[in-house]
């Protein structure tokens, strides 16, 4: 029953039916006729007219280009392709009868023996044969402890987190190298004693036994000793000779290298990006000057002249004789670049907490770690997940130009397959190239996928 | 019940400059435990900035500001103590959305006062049914509505007990900065019962406010500010009927009068 609400004295006795939507609104039809044919049905005026056509025009269009793309690149990769070589001839297996070969004239797709026979090189490079298993043990002790720390259900995710970030490294380092490095035991144990002196140092400054030593430099004296010493434990761990063959970084080459460099570019850059960022911001002035000019100065020079940098001016500066490993140059000089951007990347997630959010954390008595590491950092980076997957996925392509300096990555070791002449053919190179990108592709995708995966679950955990 | 001879807060000569504006001129306020202190004043007077002085949210340039017989300037361990003892509940609430209300509650006295999270989570509860809402506990601050928003932020800043008995010592002192002027108008009046029942308690409290009801049955004083300085003071009763400075009496006149 209506009632009519237009005069002027109204007063509702019966509720107002409570109906679903008109048909064509809702369901699939609803979705369609929104999606699709709203934009091509109206032809009321000339205006509309002319407007519907335009869009069916473009509409059959873009189909029409879309599908038969999509096609010739399914054809091309998959329906045409050469796929196996049996009687192993190689390069006649891909060749069309005016070449040599055997396939049509007009044929052109894909030439995946020649990948399959260059797998073991894109992945490893040139490691010994004999020892990829302990690449494999590597990569597989990698997984297995992401795996864990990305199931929310398992428990001990906090001790898993912090192996990880310590005992893996050295684990990996030792399997993939061989360890039993030189190992000079005076000049460890000196620094040992050094170490040891400054922590001491640092506690009794901390305490306020020494006086003019001001807290903050005391601890800052305990961390450079506390380093020290750990570095020189690291050292003396891997000289310790667990009888494996040694494979120097040099023998080191493909997905391995990629993913060396992308992997520790990416665990190192995030927190050291977020320290960066709160130096920016903070109000000690020397330490806001310090990391703006190292933010600046890592932004505004180009990754392959880092790279150039670190491989030519790190031996400048190095005693004689002692020589740094180039893998390990790249490594620096990518952790450096890359924690400069994602310092930008989270001061812009700071900014952008609300005010009031730092000063609840101050009026409750939080010192500055505390409210950054309850209050802070938790809103602050969830808000730029986007930007930060963003740098991480551009750091693991950017990963390619580590050839530049000789080390062999992903698409070093495809560009160096291509001149094996035994497999030579028209469509050897396009064949390497496309499974290159569709490994980066499953690698970057990935970590896209899992961006908005983590977005969503934060998001429902604050229920904004 | 005001107790004579125990200061809660003595401000002498406080100045304040932000750059070169004046924002406090001349600030001359002493406050005993258990009294009540409305302040209100057109905006830009001055008033949030005269009590986040009091909390150091605002540093003054210029006088004394002592609470409980404790300075207020530069040693972080005298800021410490009195942010521990001094609760405070902002216009926006300001509560921290990625935790739950619990979360909230239980954040200062786990890391500031570092008590069992058991323990925390019983003086959280306790409070949260002081204000009424102890069933939202689970909740995030996004799902509740403003008025019980803005009263979890007063539970939590309840939460923050000197010490280790439940039943002893809440904060001594209560800061509001306008703390119904976010809300719409049928929640205010659940807040400002909660603010009454504290102050029923013998909670010493400041607060800026327009509530002018809320002045009436609560406070011991109303103070006027106007352009950075204190104009005029007095009991509610006589501030209201007699008012006696000009700047006062034209206030008076623009928030009283539709």
């Amino acid at each position: 029953m209506t009632q009519h609400s237009h005069d002027s004295v109204f007063v509702r006795t019966v509720d107002a039916e409570t109906l679903p939507p008109p048909q064509n609104q809702s369901g699939i039809r609803g979705w369609l006729w929104r999606n699709l044919f709203y934009s091509v049905m109206d032809y009321s005026s000339v205006g509309a007219s002319v407007r519907s056509l335009a869009m069916l025009f473009f509409t059959v269009l873009v189909s029409y280009v879309g599908i038969t793309q999509l096609w010739y690149l399914l054809d091309f990769v998959f329906l045409s392709a050469v796929w196996s070589d049996p009687t192993g001839i190689k390069r006649e297996a891909c060749w069309t009868v005016s070449q040599g070969g055997t396939l049509p004239d007009d044929w052109h797709a894909a030439c995946w023996p020649f990948v399959f026979a260059k797998l073991k090189f894109l992945a490893y490079g040139p490691y010994p044969m004999d020892e990829l298993w302990r690449v494999n043990v590597t990569g597989l002790l990698g997984l297995a402890g992401i795996f864990w720390l990305l199931i929310e259900a398992l428990p001990f995710r906090r001790l898993v987190g912090v192996l990880m970030l310590t005992a893996y490294p050295v684990i990996a380092l030792i399997l993939l190298t061989g360890g039993a490095s030189d190992a000079n035991y005076v000049n460890s144990g000196a620094y040992i004693l050094v170490g040891l002196a400054l922590i001491t140092v640092g506690r009794l400054g901390q305490r306020g036994l020494l006086g003019v030593l001001a807290s903050d430099f005391a601890s800052i004296i305990g961390f450079v000793g506390w380093s020290l010493i750990v570095y020189q434990v690291l050292m003396l761990i891997f000289s310790v000779d667990v009888g494996l063959e040694p494979v120097g970084t040099g023998d080191w080459g493909g997905l391995l290298i990629t993913l060396v460099v992308a992997v520790t570019g990416i665990v190192v850059s995030l927190p050291l990006g977020v320290v960066l960022a709160l130096g920016r911001r903070s109000n000690m002035p020397v330490a806001r000057l310090l990391c703006t000019i190292f933010i600046e100065f890592w932004r505004g020079v180009p990754l392959i002249s880092v790279l150039f940098m670190a491989s030519v001016m790190i031996p400048l500066f190095l005693p004689e004789g002692v020589n740094f490993d180039k893998l390990m140059r790249a490594l620096i000089g990518v952790m450096l670049f890359s924690a400069a951007y994602m310092a930008e990347v989270v001061r812009g997630g700071l900014q952008a907490i609300d005010k009031g959010q730092y000063e609840a954390a101050e009026a409750m008595g939080l010192t500055y770690w505390q409210s950054m590491r309850q209050i802070i950092l938790p809103q602050a980076l969830t808000h730029v997940i986007p930007g930060i997957v963003n740098t991480f996925i551009g750091l693991f392509k950017d990963t390619t130009l580590v050839s530049i300096i000789g080390l062999f990555d992903l698409l070093g070791a495809g560009k160096s397959a291509i001149a094996d002449a035994s497999w030579s053919s028209p469509v050897q190179a396009i064949s390497i190239y496309l499974f290159v990108a569709f490994i980066f592709f499953v690698f970057c995708f990935g970590m896209s996928r899992y961006s908005i995966f983590m977005e969503n679950k934060l998001s429902k955990s604050r229920s904004h | 019940m005001v107790i004579e001879d125990e200061v809660m807060i003595s401000m002498q000569a406080v100045n304040k400059w932000y750059g070169d504006f004046h924002v406090l001129k001349d600030i001359n306020l002493t406050v005993n435990k258990g009294e009540r202190i409305v302040v209100c004043g057109p905006s830009g007077s001055g008033k949030s900035t005269l009590i986040r002085c009091l909390n150091r949210l605002e540093e003054h340039q210029a006088g004394t500001i002592k609470v409980q017989g404790i300075e207020i300037n530069n040693d972080l361990k005298n800021i410490d103590e009195i942010r521990r003892e001094v609760g405070m509940v902002f216009q926006h609430f300001n509560l921290f959305p990625h935790l739950t209300i619990l979360e909230n509650c239980t954040l200062a006295p786990i890391w500031v006062r570092k008590t069992p999270k058991a323990e925390a989570e019983a003086i959280a509860m306790k409070y949260l049914e002081r204000v009424k809402i102890p069933e939202q506990a689970h909740k995030y601050p996004g799902q509740l509505s403003g008025g019980q928003q803005q009263r979890v932020a007063i539970a939590r800043s309840l939460c923050m007990e000197p010490k280790l008995m439940l039943f002893d010592m809440e904060p001594k002192l209560m800061l509001f900065d306008e703390p119904t002027s976010a809300l719409d108008p049928e929640m205010i009046k659940e807040v400002l019962d909660t603010m009454v029942s504290l102050a029923e308690d013998g909670m010493s409290m400041i607060c800026v406010t327009h509530e002018m009801g809320f002045a009436r049955k609560v406070a011991n004083r109303v103070i006027f500010m106007d352009e950075g300085q204190i104009v005029e003071q007095n009991e509610p009763e006589e501030f209201f009927q007699n008012p006696q400075s000009d700047r006062t009496k034209l206030f008076l006149s623009q928030i009283l009068g539709h």
